[in-house]
């Protein structure tokens, strides 16, 4: 096929500078489109994971639990049970007899053996049409172990992503308020929306550290059960990729009353702005705290800046084009790109809402293209076309730029270096520079004849 | 230790699989599928299973895989999903323009009862399938088999929906590599053609999954099987089927539909396995083995000549799929290597009697269990140690908590190259084997030796 999108997705996608922001989205793909969507299971799954104490259980055939086996780097501090796959492997004598015996019988034993604070166990598509009271088989578990064992509704056909997030929020809900507080500090906060890849929550809990703020629960990263169950002792939640967890912000704020910002560790602003937003809410507490928040903010740009100024030599003017899941994201991406001298063209994301969109369209510059749900036809079309340097996405995203090509950031979750905190930004501007200057680039097709110097970078020895 | 959740003490589970050995049905037929030319595997089904398969294949083969899915939904799995496949086959045509969709169903798809080839047939009757495209299905249930029996009914879908027989022979050998690499299905072919003979090989992915960077994004590499050969495949002299499991049932199909002779062989893996291809081969087409082939033979049988003291007595666990397995645990014992622990994760009979069978002479008991998962398998280690590893890239927790050198081999593999490139089949591919063992196993030999018996010569 050429360059031209399908009819009925012309108002998936949206110029920014040209007519007004008209954009149809969080819209159910086309049948026969090669989508780069997931399923509710995938959604619940990625966020319940890291839960590094507790069991989780596949309910189904094989293959949903082949495929999330330890696929995310959500790194643990202790427990590694969630990187082992467990599935009750339905098999065609459990599609006709129901598979709640299976179920029982496999919880029996993995609690016995593993000792988990609590258990997940995953609906799949089978699993939902075949009708398992998996509630019923859960509760039993629960009284008989005397840990939660949970039931998570994610039946795949049940939507996208989007409701996947939902049912595990309404999972995590379940332990949210069951546990003691006592002991919870008053300047304390969650940390929602967070998975922990490459150890990134980590560099996000020393801020907090710094600033004298305690945390009580991280969701999930390197998650506890036990944190959870007393998560509703923190003064605020602060949500961060707000597709996943905004929903258990909301029901902890009906609930418990705890109020949330939003904030993302992406990037030079929205780092600092997340800090100083957690500072302001705490400064009646701890009158201190926007100062001692200031200086470690100075701190850390006074280390970063120079450096970025250095990867900006060799990066101002090049093009980036960002697709990515959530478009909240895509927001810090724009941004951070803005401080490399870089020029974003495309940028995009699998489930964003209309409101995101026409966030993203407010901050983007003038020609940029905002893009909902693209097919990989779409996605190398718009590559090609604006020429762009480096692709920001995913893993289904990123052998489509290399073949084009193209440079790539994995900002999924096969992330291996930490792109978060200011610590992150200096590794994130390092790893566009490396795919960006990278002199393999010089031999592809589409540079022919280009010549180029050695990097600045690479002379400065950095 | 990543896995020291896994106990040693080994206890009765029936209604629990802990990390699989295998995977679903669905994966294997989109495999299968990317071997013919021009088409696109569609998943009939959620929308997950789609961009799992997708993923997964993207990690393996560090390619982009495409394929289109009937995203279904709530309503859908109501109400069937007739009018999701519909749709879908007008849209690919439209937007894609494939030469052919193949079909296969998933587990939701399958409940749900909804047939495939009457859709397909609706889909034709109301012209949404342009002339001379096609349109095949294959029935893939995750609930039964593995990616491997996915693969299997793949090829079986193949044939079925595209093989005609003229009356007229062509003179040419079908040849089934089975679910292995594109390296592999390329070194075939090489091999038939330094031995003269014609063949149709299918599925083909060499060339689909391991391409050129040519600065084009090509939905449809030119390359795979195109469809004017998989049409011939009922006018075939014989059909080779490598790998019963992954194989088998389509050579038996053109055998029972089109009278082509099948010949059920392993795995050219190793050196008698590749033996018996060559001479399956050679019996077939009627020719005569051509000095080149013996020469490369000879260099293999050289080499293990040379390296056996280093491989003789060694103690392997084996994990991975059927046909894989078979023909790598065959070869070990050839090369003197003690396969003492082996599972696959596909069910089926005949494996462990197999295996029983061939390790009968070994003189020691062997753990063999099908279907079985890493998690045994680790218990097994734990219990009686080995010298080396060979399986897919799961292994690596195994490898790390146990300390034993891993040689990567079969699916899938998510963190090394080189599977796409250089196969394991034929003379030259158990040397490339040899090789990669005897690197495990050296490395480890000087990692481990004190200062006074390091070597420099080994």
């Amino acid at each position: 096929m050429n360059t031209q999108v399908l009819e009925e997705r012309q108002d998936q996608f949206h110029t920014v500078g040209g007519s007004a922001f008209e954009m149809a989205c969080n819209r159910e793909s086309l049948a026969g489109a090669v989508s780069q969507r997931a399923c509710v299971f995938c959604g619940s799954r990625v966020v319940l994971y890291p839960i590094a104490d507790a069991l989780h259980l596949v309910h189904g055939p094989l293959g949903c639990a082949a495929y999330t086996w330890d696929i995310r780097g959500a790194l643990s501090s202790g427990p590694e049970l969630h990187r082992m796959s467990f599935c009750t492997d339905l098999r065609e004598n459990d599609v006709v007899f129901g598979g709640e015996k299976k179920l029982a019988r496999a919880l029996d034993e993995l609690i016995d053996r593993h000792s988990p604070k609590a258990a997940f166990v995953y609906s799949t598509c089978i699993a939902g049409l075949i009708g398992d009271d998996m509630d019923a088989v859960c509760a039993r578990a629960e009284s008989e172990k005397g840990i939660p064992v949970i039931a998570v509704r994610s039946e795949g056909f049940k939507g996208n992503k989007r409701e996947g997030y939902s049912a595990a929020c309404r999972a995590m809900m379940r332990l949210v308020g069951t546990g003691d507080t006592s002991g919870v500090p008053r300047v304390a906060v969650n940390l929602l929306g967070d998975y922990n890849l490459a150890g990134e929550l980590w560099i996000i809990r020393e801020y907090f550290r710094r600033m004298g703020v305690g945390v009580v629960a991280n969701v999930t990263g390197d998650g506890r059960v036990e944190d959870l169950r007393r998560a509703h002792g923190a003064a605020l939640n602060v949500v961060q990729c707000s597709g996943s967890t905004m929903e258990l912000a909301k029901m902890m704020r009906e609930a418990h009353g705890t109020p949330f910002i939003r904030a993302s560790y992406l990037g030079i602003e929205d780092m600092a702005a997340s800090l100083y937003a957690v500072a302001d809410f705490f400064k009646n507490e701890d009158p201190e705290i926007v100062d001692r928040t200031a200086c470690l903010v100075r701190e850390k740009l006074t280390a970063l800046m120079p450096r970025l100024a250095l990867y900006r030599q060799d990066l101002e003017g090049k093009k980036a084009a960002i697709y990515v899941g959530g478009a909240f994201k895509a927001f810090s991406l724009v941004k951070a790109f803005r401080h490399l001298g870089m020029r974003v063209a495309l940028a995009g994301s699998q489930t964003g809402t209309r409101e995101d969109y026409e966030e993203l369209a407010a901050i983007c510059d003038p020609g940029c293209v905002i893009v909902d749900d693209a097919n990989p036809l779409e996605l190398s079309a718009f590559l090609e076309k604006e020429d762009v340097d480096v692709l920001v996405g995913g893993v289904k995203e990123r052998p489509i730029a290399y073949k084009l090509g193209v440079g790539f950031c994995d900002h999924n979750h096969e992330r291996k270096i930490p792109l978060e905190g200011f610590e992150g930004m200096e590794n994130f501007a390092r790893e566009i520079h490396a795919t960006v200057t990278s002199p393999v680039w010089r031999f592809m097709p589409r540079r022919a004849g280009r010549t180029g110097g050695m990097p600045a970078c690479l002379e400065a020895g950095i | 230790m990543l896995l020291r959740h896994t106990p040693k003490e080994i206890t009765g589970r029936e209604a629990l699989v802990i990390n699989p050995a295998k995977t679903c049905q669905p994966i294997g037929a989109m495999v299968a599928a990317l071997g013919i030319e021009g088409c696109l595997p569609h998943s009939h089904g959620s929308q997950g299973c789609c961009a799992y398969h997708r993923s997964t294949l993207s990690r393996h083969y560090k390619e982009p895989v495409m394929a289109a899915t009937s995203s279904f939904t709530e309503g859908a799995s109501v109400f069937g999903g007739q009018a999701n496949l519909l749709a879908a086959i007008q849209t690919i045509f439209a937007l894609y323009n494939p030469e052919v969709i193949a079909v296969h169903t998933t587990c939701l798809s399958e409940t749900i009862g909804d047939d495939v080839p009457q859709i397909a047939e609706k889909a034709r009757q109301e012209g949404k399938v342009p002339p001379g495209k096609h349109v095949i299905n294959a029935s893939t249930p995750s609930y039964v088999g593995s990616h491997v029996t996915g693969f299997s009914n793949m090829c079986l879908g193949i044939v079925k929906n595209l093989a005609v027989k003229t009356g007229k022979r062509n003179g040419k050998i079908n040849i089934i590599p089975g679910f292995t690499e594109p390296s592999d299905m390329e070194e075939i072919k090489r091999i038939c053609a330094m031995m003269k003979v014609p063949v149709i090989l299918f599925p083909d992915t060499s060339g689909v999954l391991n391409g050129p960077l040519t600065g084009k994004y090509l939905m449809f590499p030119k390359a795979g099987t195109p469809v004017e050969e998989l049409k011939a495949t009922g006018d075939s002299r014989a059909t080779l089927a490598l790998g019963e499991w992954a194989s088998a049932d389509a050579a038996k199909y053109l055998d029972s539909a089109f009278k082509v002779p099948p010949v059920i062989l392993d795995l050219p893996i190793g050196l008698s396995a590749t033996d018996r291809f060559v001479d399956a081969l050679r019996k077939a087409a009627g020719v005569t083995v051509p000095a080149s082939v013996e020469f490369e033979r000879g260099q293999l049988l050289d080499v293990m000549a040379d390296m056996h003291p280093y491989l003789y007595g060694k103690k392997v666990a084996i994990a991975g799929d059927p046909d894989q397995v078979t023909a790598l645990a065959e070869f070990f014992l050839v090369l003197g290597m003690l396969p003492v622990h082996i599972v696959t994760g596909t069910p089926g009979k005949r494996f462990e009697e197999r295996i029983h069978k061939m390790t009968g002479t070994m003189g020691r008991p062997v753990n063999v269990k099908c279907p079985g998962d890493m998690f045994l398998l680790h218990q097994w280690i734990k219990n009686e140690p080995v010298d080396l590893l060979v399986g897919n890239t799961y292994l690596k927790y195994i490898a790390r908590d146990e300390d034993i050198p891993l040689v990567r081999h079969g699916f899938p593999i998510l963190d090394r190259i080189g599977h796409s490139y250089f196969p394991t089949v034929g003379y030259k591919g158990g040397l490339r084997l040899i090789e990669k063992i005897l690197t495990a196993l050296m490395d480890r030999q000087d990692r481990d030796s004190t200062e006074t018996g390091f070597e420099l010569v080994m």
